[in-house]
């Protein structure tokens, strides 16, 4: 039983343009059954925050190919990917790659 | 390899044994004393510190391993604000104001292109991003240089026209450079002043120049161009074609840029992972034979203008995390391609193809990335003809359509030009491969009916004369097989900005004028008189 937990979500690189242009969100998750990791923040986000073309940021149970995702401004590799358990006040960052230049 | 009698195992596995997972309990792989915080490579966990050395580290040996860059040189910066080329802008930065030992040595100039018509943006969304872009620019301290794309209209024709090329600097040259370069601000050291503090007064200082205000800065370009231009890009059918023109357009654009102001090395900020998705790319739109140029590290096409690309052993990956941890600005603009689905051009089509397999197989991108570095450079029939074979209108690279070669020439033509029909048939016949434009226009001189009456006119079939007026002819014939490959999808070459079409023009006019010529010397020596 997961306590509902306070999170920051950020996007940049270019990912922001699909959440209606905001990069910052504070989002409170609510209580449910499983703990809360990076593959139920994913169907939150796809279901709360994504305001268009889901096809462009989630694919399957993860992200895009080209989309980094740093925890806490570390790597998600280092912390277990989509299997990393979120903590209270946990800072998630989603960055675009694909928007080069 | 293969043998008589060997027998398939079982089956290949379909996904790698997943390598284990580098983790927050291990340490560094380089200093094994700090917490990784960044997984570079496949497995390689970096610490914040040593992540740092070792991107720098990589930007300043593919600078110095390749001693293109001569001492006191003005390097244009070429930055769209993106992630890649702001990196770079900024590593330029941090290494100019190091201690004067490893210090970097060159005189950059920042340039930004505001592409905005091509991409549908409104007059209110450009200012809204030069307005973020200018701060930036400002801070960086080098003179920069806002363009709009619209200035294609103003270009002139000599843009298109290869200057001659210089020769390749060889080993020794630069050493020497250097050297001088070293013993004069000694010398200007010892002369008055402290050390090399005093030294450093007679090098331009970037950052006490005045950042110039060109002019097309202090007011927005004229509304009859951002038209003209928003109209050339809506007529193209393909976002791949819109890619492709909208490069083209860009790369002449910062030429003219970098000729009028002095700079002879021009720095784009192609990542690792741009790179290999540009080389696939390329594969596919028919520029195999110019991969090396389009993607290697160093670009002579333009002849005096050289263009370097530093960040090619970086990838995006690399770059969005030194960005994140040590901040550097970037500023968002979207392009043509943003938001498109996958499958809409082949660029997107590739990108979405090379970063899929690259989850899975993590060397991808450096496999792609090695063997564009084997890629060499050769001139196409050899080292004499180098400097004068023809070159393509709009990418300046050897001309790679061989009119003897009806694989290129005839598969490219036809579907556009009805007379064209009749070309094999003449083309067997000349035998020995010349300059395609002349060629052309030789198998065209009727030996049976071309344009048969009745039919559709030809458009510029037989007269030479109503061939020069033909625009749409003049360039395809001027353009390697990738270029007519992409002018295929705009339906009139008329929107083209004046400087392409006048040049195709005057191409085809003295190409015309030499095939009458040559045309005049097989005749009798009597009618020479007469004729020129």
């Amino acid at each position: 039983m997961a306590a509902p937990l306070s999170v920051e979500v950020e996007f940049g690189g270019g990912a922001e343009l699909l959440f209606d242009g905001v990069k910052k969100h504070q989002v409170t998750l609510p209580r449910q059954e499983e703990p809360w990791d990076i593959r139920n923040l994913l169907v939150w986000i796809k279901k709360n925050l994504l305001k268009e073309r889901p096809e462009l940021f989630i694919q399957g149970d993860s992200v895009r190919p080209g989309i980094l995702v740093l925890i806490n401004d570390a790597d998600w590799e280092l912390l277990g990917e989509l299997d990393y358990q979120l903590q209270d006040q946990d800072s998630v960052l989603f960055i675009s790659t694909l928007h080069g230049g | 390899m293969c043998q008589v009698g060997e027998d398939y195992g079982e089956p290949a596995p379909r996904e790698p044994p997943p390598a284990p997972r580098p983790s927050r309990e291990q340490k560094c792989v380089k200093c094994r004393e700090a917490q990784p915080v960044v997984v570079i490579r496949a497995g390689d966990a970096f610490c914040r510190g040593c992540f740092k050395a070792f991107y720098i580290h990589k930007f300043r040996a593919m600078l110095g391993k390749n001693r293109l860059i001569f001492p006191g040189e003005k390097v244009l910066l070429a930055w769209s604000g993106g992630p890649s080329s702001s990196s770079m802008v900024w590593q330029v930065l941090e290494g100019l104001s190091q201690d004067s030992a490893k210090r970097l040595r060159f005189v950059p100039g920042v340039i930004f292109v505001d592409e905005g018509a091509a991409c549908g943006r409104s007059p209110e969304e450009r200012a809204k991003t030069l307005a973020e872009v200018k701060p930036i620019l400002q801070a960086i301290g080098f003179p920069w240089h806002v363009v709009a794309l619209e200035e294609v209209f103003s270009l002139s024709p000599s843009v298109l026209r290869c200057s001659s090329q210089e020769p390749a600097a060889p080993e020794e040259a630069y050493k020497a450079a250097v050297d001088s370069f070293l013993r004069q601000q000694h010398v200007l050291g010892a002369g008055g002043g402290p050390g090399p503090a005093h030294g450093e007064e007679q090098l331009p200082q970037p950052r006490a120049q005045l950042p110039q205000n060109p002019p097309s800065l202090l007011r927005p370009p004229a509304a009859a161009q951002t038209e003209a231009l928003s109209h050339l890009f809506c007529s193209v059918r393909t976002l791949t074609a819109k890619e492709e023109l909208l490069q083209t357009l860009r790369a002449h654009l910062i030429l003219h840029v970098a000729r009028a102001h002095g700079y002879s090395k021009v720095m784009t900020g192609d990542s690792c992972t741009r790179l290999a998705i540009k080389l696939m790319t390329n594969l596919a739109l028919g520029r195999g034979a110019f991969l090396a140029w389009d993607t290697g590290f160093s670009d002579e096409r333009h002849g005096d203008v050289v263009v370097v690309r530093p960040m090619r052993e970086h990838t995006l990956k690399e770059v969005a995390f030194y960005n994140r941890l040590f901040s550097v600005p970037s500023v968002f603009t979207p392009a043509v391609d943003t938001k498109a689905p996958e499958k809409a051009s082949i660029h997107r089509l590739m990108e979405a193809f090379i970063l899929r397999l690259q989850t899975q197989f993590p060397s991808t991108v450096s496999t792609v990335y090695r063997t564009s570095e084997k890629l060499v450079k050769a001139p196409r029939d050899g080292p004499a003809t180098g400097d004068h074979s023809p070159r393509c209108l709009l990418c300046m690279c050897a001309l790679d359509v061989d009119a003897a070669d009806s694989a290129t020439a005839f598969g490219v033509q036809t579907s556009s030009h009805p007379s064209q029909i009749q070309l094999p048939t003449s083309l067997t016949d000349t035998g020995t491969p010349q300059e395609s434009p002349i060629a052309l226009i030789e198998t065209r001189t009727p030996q049976g009916p071309c344009c048969f009456p009745g039919g559709p006119r030809a458009q510029g079939c037989c007269q030479g004369a109503s061939r020069r007026e033909d625009p749409q002819a003049c360039i395809v014939e001027q353009l390697c097989y990738g270029c007519r490959v992409n002018m295929k999808d705009l339906p009139s070459l008329e929107p083209l900005p004046q400087y392409i079409l006048a040049e195709a023009q005057l191409r085809t006019q003295r190409a015309w004028v030499l095939a009458e010529l040559r045309d005049c010397l097989i005749e009798d020596s009597d009618d020479e008189v007469g004729q020129s």
